[in-house]
């Protein structure tokens, strides 16, 4: 019943039109971000209460941008075929993104005890970290998928553009944390 | 019995009723978990939602082809399927033709209902006093129809755009025929909710579901919240699809000045649902979160502030009328240059002035709260902008004039409606232009005169072209020509009933007639009028049955369409009607521009049926 017509002919280049897709999606998404940065500061203005632990927020800020680097990597070497390296960097960067997600649970734990979800500042945090870590959560899913043996195969014949999204996304999720970060941790 | 289980929406179905049932026992095996009381309907209903949304894709194998490229199977070119034609529209099916058909059918369908909830709303209102309903019925029914309307809308243009533009452009499919199917089919679980949400208690907030009536109103509230944002996100991912398909799969020669009207208005539509429907989710899922969470996000006592979610709510819904009528504009000017066997007028101008309305119209949403108690210093800046939208539209109006002029103008049906078009859509943006003034707009907010000058704009940029549409497509579609005399009757006492429903409504509105309200005083004297609108209501749902009669019967039994029978230059005509599974069996050439009517020589696109010889130029 799942008709899957085949639609690339000689004059249309599948991997460019996948690119122009990804990158329209990532457009739209990062509207997404925007509109609740914009509602921390119309809710919020620039307050921040004192309880936040700015330290905590720096590491993980560390941790996810290190993240990308060897998200970079994987790709660089999905692109020379060389499967090992590439399996090793994106394992780095999945272990990476996890040790985030652990950072802002315990940032969560602390947030509910110091400014929990009903009062103003709580809830311009728990939703914005919700949805980014939302965000690295689909990441770490999907660079999970990638490393699936179907994947391999791909990559041995030279096609490596499920491992290109995946860490083009990955790089959106990370620069949508440089801006959420300054937008919670450092304006005051 | 296994025709019948081959069905993809009937395994959706099964797996969605199992998934919605599991996800409701998540969430009360959760509540206990947590010590809380096992039910809770919204949070119940919302995650049995989502979990029976998802299991219903699964089921309907929207999935089939992603896990299988993930898993590194060997891709199915072409599956032999024995089944009958007809079952692809109830099946995950990926050709675009298809989805614009089941986009179009959809979107009638939904129109139908929201049209009654409005015909029913309406006999209360035609006379003062409380005929035979409570405040809350009508207030719901009133609401319902808005954002059902708008849904349908959003469908509406997804069908058009998803079967004419790859045909416009010269390709075969659209960029990504999987996602594409996949914006469809989560459509009608969205239907579904708009229907679940009367039953469910319905919600008294008005299309617009302001924080915090909307937050405090009953469990058709959430109902109405999910089912738009899934629509929301079917329309983002539809854009995606229209914007990658119309940068990358156009045909050699076919420039970006060389693209019909309507493609470009396509583009310009795109955009704006990329970009700005997100605001929309996003206000949806607050009033969502501060409905099943502590969150408070509009609520003072918590740190929130209403205003926000008109902010949010409008950045995205102006925006949305722009996504709504550009569409319909385009088709205008499709139409007219045809039956005035004349090139439009000012092609480059046109296909501008939709870039240029997208771009004004995204800085123009804070006229709508202008009585809200929005920052009073945003006024003057917006009461400028939304002046500015003006001088785009008249340019597309001034096109059409200059383009009739001197013209043989063939008044066919189609023709017929695009000319009612014109005149309706000038009414509603001459009747916008008070509107956007800061003390004419304190005066007239929230009357009828707003109900009435949307109604126009809408008619006019939807409904009418969509008309036109329908009778101009039609044929390519089906192979078949619509009746032209009941076409005719169709357009007359529609043209009539409108003008009879929305003129009086000015006068009302002008005269203190608030809208959403199911009462007022008789001692207005506004009950004539109101009756006059009623009336006229129920004239333009007459024409609509007269419509559907039309489509049936000659879907049944109408004449057999020729390839090109409006003689037509745009390339969707230079193939068979309907046209084959890949469209182009090779790609078409395009030399020119696509409105050379009654230009010697002029030459739009040359098709080769075969690829060698045997090549058919369009003039």
């Amino acid at each position: 019943m799942n008709m899957v017509t085949s639609i690339t002919t000689d004059w249309e280049d599948r991997g460019a039109i996948n690119r122009v897709g990804l990158w329209l999606f990532i457009l739209s998404d990062s509207f997404l971000f925007i509109a609740i940065i914009f509602t921390r500061f119309y809710l919020q203005g620039v307050q921040r209460p004192s309880e936040l632990n700015q330290l905590l927020g720096f590491v993980i800020s560390v941790v996810l941008l290190l993240s990308s680097l060897f998200a970079y990597r994987g790709e660089t070497a999905a692109a020379y075929g060389d499967i090992r390296r590439f399996r090793y960097n994106i394992l780095a960067t999945i272990g990476l993104g996890s040790l985030f997600l652990v950072g802002v649970g315990v940032e969560w734990a602390e947030g509910f005890r110091f400014f929990p979800p009903s009062t103003g500042f709580g809830t311009v945090f728990f939703t914005l970290t919700g949805f980014h870590a939302f965000h690295v959560f689909t990441g770490i899913l999907g660079l999970l998928l990638i490393l699936l043996p179907g994947q391999k195969k791909r990559l041995g014949e030279g096609s490596y553009w499920g491992v290109e999204a995946m860490v083009k996304y990955w790089h959106f999720v990370d620069v949508a944390w440089v801006f959420i970060f300054p937008t919670l941790y450092l304006v005051s | 019995m296994s025709t019948i289980w081959k069905l993809g929406v009937i395994r959706g179905i099964v797996f969605g009723l199992v998934g919605t049932v599991a996800g409701m026992a998540i969430t009360m095996l959760l509540r206990t978990a947590l010590g809380l009381s096992a039910w809770n309907s919204g949070q119940a209903t919302a995650l049995g939602s989502f979990v029976g949304l998802i299991a219903y894709l699964g089921g309907l194998g929207a999935f089939n082809g992603w896990v299988g490229w993930v898993l590194g199977w060997p891709e199915k070119e072409h599956d032999a399927t024995e089944l009958p034609n007809w079952t692809r529209y109830f099946g995950f099916h990926t050709n675009h033709k298809t989805i614009g058909v089941q986009y179009m059918v959809t979107s009638l369908l939904v129109i139908i209902v929201a049209g009654i909830y409005q015909l029913i709303a309406r006999l209360e209102t035609a006379q003062p006093g409380l005929q035979f309903m409570t405040p809350r019925t009508y207030n719901s029914l009133i609401s319902l129809h808005g954002i059902m309307m708008l849904g349908a809308v959003l469908l509406g243009i997804s069908g058009m755009i998803n079967y004419l533009v790859p045909l416009m452009i010269g390709a075969r499919d659209m960029a990504f025929p999987r996602l594409n199917a996949l914006s469809y089919w989560v459509t009608p679980p969205s239907v579904l909710f708009f229907l679940f949400s009367l039953p469910a208690g319905g919600f008294d907030t008005g299309w617009t579901a302001y924080a915090p009536l909307s937050v405090r109103a009953p469990l058709g509230m959430q109902f109405m919240l999910l089912a738009f944002y899934l629509v929301g996100w079917s329309s983002i991912l539809g854009s995606v699809n229209f914007l990658t398909t119309i940068f990358k799969l156009r045909a050699p020669g076919m420039g970006l000045f060389r693209m019909p009207i309507f493609v470009w208005a396509t583009l310009a539509t795109a955009f704006l649902q990329l970009i700005f429907t997100q605001f929309v989710g996003i206000a949806f899922l607050m009033v969502l979160l501060e409905r099943l969470t502590p969150l408070g996000f509009f609520d003072p006592n918590k740190g929130g502030n209403v205003i926000l979610y008109q902010h949010l709510f409008w950045i995205y819904s102006h925006p949305a009328v722009y996504i709504f009528v550009l569409p319909g504009l385009g088709v205008i000017s499709e139409v007219v240059p045809v039956f005035s066997r004349k090139p439009l007028f000012g092609y480059r101008a046109v296909a501008l002035s939709s870039l240029g309305i997208a771009l004004g119209g995204a800085l123009v949403w804070g006229h709508h709260m202008f009585a809200a108690g929005m920052e009073s210093w945003l006024r003057i800046p917006f009461m400028f902008t939304t002046l500015l939208v003006a001088v785009p539209t008249g340019v597309k109006i001034f096109s059409w004039l200059a383009t009739m002029w001197l013209g043989k103008i063939h008044l066919d049906t189609p023709m017929l409606f695009a000319l009612t078009a014109i005149v309706v859509f000038l009414i509603g943006g001459i009747t916008g232009v008070p509107n956007g003034i800061v003390p004419v707009d304190l005066y007239v907010h929230d009357t009828y005169w707003v109900t009435s000058h949307f109604h126009h704009t809408l008619f006019g940029g939807f409904v009418f072209p969509m008309m036109a549409a329908i009778y101009f497509w039609f044929p390519k579609v089906t192979g078949r020509l619509l009746n032209e005399r009941l076409g005719k009757v169709h357009w007359s006492v529609m043209t009539a009933g409108f003008f009879i429903t929305y003129e009086p409504m000015f006068w009302l509105g002008l005269n203190g007639m608030r809208r959403r309200i199911v009462d007022y005083d008789p001692a207005m004297g506004l009950g004539t009028m109101n009756l006059v609108t009623t009336i006229g209501g129920y004239l333009i749902a007459l024409s609509m049955l007269v419509f559907f009669i039309n489509l049936v019967a000659s879907l049944w039994r109408g004449a057999t369409a020729s390839a090109n029978p409006w003689r037509s230059r745009t390339l969707e005509w230079q193939v068979s009607s309907p046209p084959p599974g890949e469209n182009f069996p090779v790609p078409p050439r395009v030399v020119g521009s696509p409105y050379g009517y009654g230009i010697p020589g002029s030459v739009h696109v040359i098709v080769s049926p075969t690829g060698g010889s045997g090549e058919k130029q369009a003039t």
